[in-house]
């Protein structure tokens, strides 16, 4: 016969699903940023660099050991397998540079931050469909705690899958950070309200993130003429959405390293009460 | 009575739907490239069209630098900053881009003009993208704004619906390739039924619509 001890009954609890609290009192539930308010900067993230933090840019790949990227801890591809996609370990690179530009803003702002990368551009082409689905699904089986995801497909069959994709990476503290796209375009993922979605603002401020009202897209960060990483230690200036989303990812980096484990309801929410506009400066 | 005229154009819809190579649509591709280039201070600008069945862009038109020589030039669709649009979608600015790995060094010597800066947008019609705008070297004060980049993308809606009847026309033209004769004979019936008079065209209008009938139901 077999006995169930508290702390089995505990970790049983917390491996299933959640519905209610008929079991348990408040005190059951303790949530490790309830007696930290008022939410600062300061508190956030001050003096945090994003040291132990796993960050994924799902993009064309990141060229590792460039001055403004530093080491890639690990390099992944979506490649074609027998009719099919599968994600296998490549040597860091990068088809187009463009990822390679959003790793060098992530590693500028969470310095520390351990970087990776899954490639789902460039090689195999046919743009942002099925290479998206298999690249971002497995960032979210690999629980990367920030996830950079640059891009977005306008195709409609791609939206449920990835509606479900976003609502498990959320409900498992992996954030996905993504960018609005760049027209007036309908497209996925940035729309969903699991994913924390960034356009961007026209100031000069790396640092300035803020909040919008207005959504369906959440914050703004520097998307434009921003300072990124070229080829061979070189940098570039670009602009678009997709160079605001990084900001974004960074800050969250920085967020999660001085606050582990936080959910990403409450990384939006601090993210949110941090914001510019919002603390009224 | 001016049956003849009536008929002959009846005949020039049904052709120019069928065969007719786009000189409107390949038109209006050239004056958008050439307005983008002006508004822009541009020293070039281009519209590929993605060619998905040989994984290429096919440069449609182009203004400036290489209008002599690029239209129909072709390069593989996956690389350089028109291949990043044109696999995602999103518009993007590169300035100080020599030696950018986004810019496709060896492709634009190939174009002859290795450029410093590069906008570039997709060409989408109805969530389908069908190519990419790109306009090299703006004026410094024309880029490396957002608003720059939404106009490029507003030129980029007009050059969506000019590709996409470019690329409609072309593939008529596939289809009377394929199938000339039956094509010719049907303009014959029209060519009839323009010249009779109206009571005997409304008796061979009904002749065409049983006979169309019958052909539906075979179909099915």
């Amino acid at each position: 016969m077999t006995t169930t001890t508290p702390s089995g009954r505990a970790a049983a609890r917390a491996a299933a699903l959640t519905w209610n609290l008929l079991d348990r009192r408040p005190a059951d539930i303790p949530v490790a940023t309830s007696e930290t308010v008022p939410v600062t900067p300061e508190w956030a993230y001050g003096g945090a660099d994003g040291a132990g933090v796993r960050v994924c840019v799902v993009d064309s790949g990141v060229e590792a050991g460039h001055p403004l990227v530093g080491e890639v801890v690990g390099s992944h591809a979506v490649v074609g397998r027998d009719g099919g996609l599968t994600v296998e370990e490549v040597a860091p690179a990068d088809t187009c540079g463009h990822g390679t530009a959003c790793a060098s803003i992530v590693r500028r702002v969470a310095p520390g931050c351990e970087l990776h990368s899954v490639r789902i551009l460039g090689e195999n082409g046919g743009g942002t469909g099925a290479a998206l689905l298999a690249g971002l699904s497995w960032a979210i089986e690999q629980r990367f705690d920030v996830i950079n995801l640059s891009l977005s497909t306008s195709r409609p069959q791609f939206s449920q899958v990835l509606r479900e994709m976003a609502d498990d990476a959320y409900f498992n503290r992996s954030v996905i950070v993504a960018s609005a796209h760049n027209s007036r375009i309908e497209s996925f993922p940035w729309r969903f309200s699991s994913v924390i979605s960034v356009g961007s603002h026209a100031e000069d401020d790396s640092d300035l993130v803020l909040y919008n009202p207005d959504p369906p897209v959440e914050f703004f960060a520097r998307g434009q003429a921003v300072q990124v990483a070229g080829p061979n230690g070189s940098t570039t200036r670009n602009t678009g959405n997709s160079f605001a989303a990084p900001h974004v990812t960074g800050l969250s980096a920085l967020i999660l390293g001085k606050h582990p484990r936080l959910t990403t309801f409450e990384l939006k929410t601090i993210l949110y009460l941090t914001a510019a506009n919002v603390r009224g400066v | 009575m001016d049956h003849p005229a009536d008929s002959t154009a009846m005949i020039a819809a049904i052709s120019g739907a069928l065969a007719d190579p786009g000189p409107d649509d390949r038109e209006l591709l050239a004056s958008i490239v050439r307005v983008a280039r002006e508004i822009f201070g541009a020293a070039a600008s281009s519209i590929f069209l993605f060619d998905r069945e040989e994984d290429q862009l096919v440069f449609e038109a182009v203004s400036g630098e290489g209008e002599d020589f690029l239209v129909g030039t072709r390069f593989p669709a996956h690389r350089g900053i028109a291949g990043w649009v044109a696999d995602t979608g999103e518009p993007v600015t590169v300035d100080d881009l020599r030696g950018s790995a986004m810019f496709a060094q060896d492709l634009a010597e190939r174009t002859r003009y290795v450029p410093d800066a590069i906008m570039a947008a997709p060409v989408v019609h109805r969530d389908e993208i069908l190519g990419v705008i790109q306009v090299l070297d703006p004026h410094p004060q024309s880029r490396s704004s957002l608003a720059d980049l939404d106009l490029l993308a507003a030129f980029a809606g007009q050059a969506g619906l000019a590709l996409h009847g470019l690329v409609r026309s072309r593939a008529a033209r596939s289809a009377l390739a394929l199938g000339g004769a039956e094509f010719e004979r049907l303009a014959g019936i029209v060519r009839v039924l323009g010249e009779l008079a109206p009571e005997q065209r409304a008796s061979g209008l009904r002749l065409v619509e049983s006979l169309h009938e019958v052909l539906a139901a075979m179909a099915r």
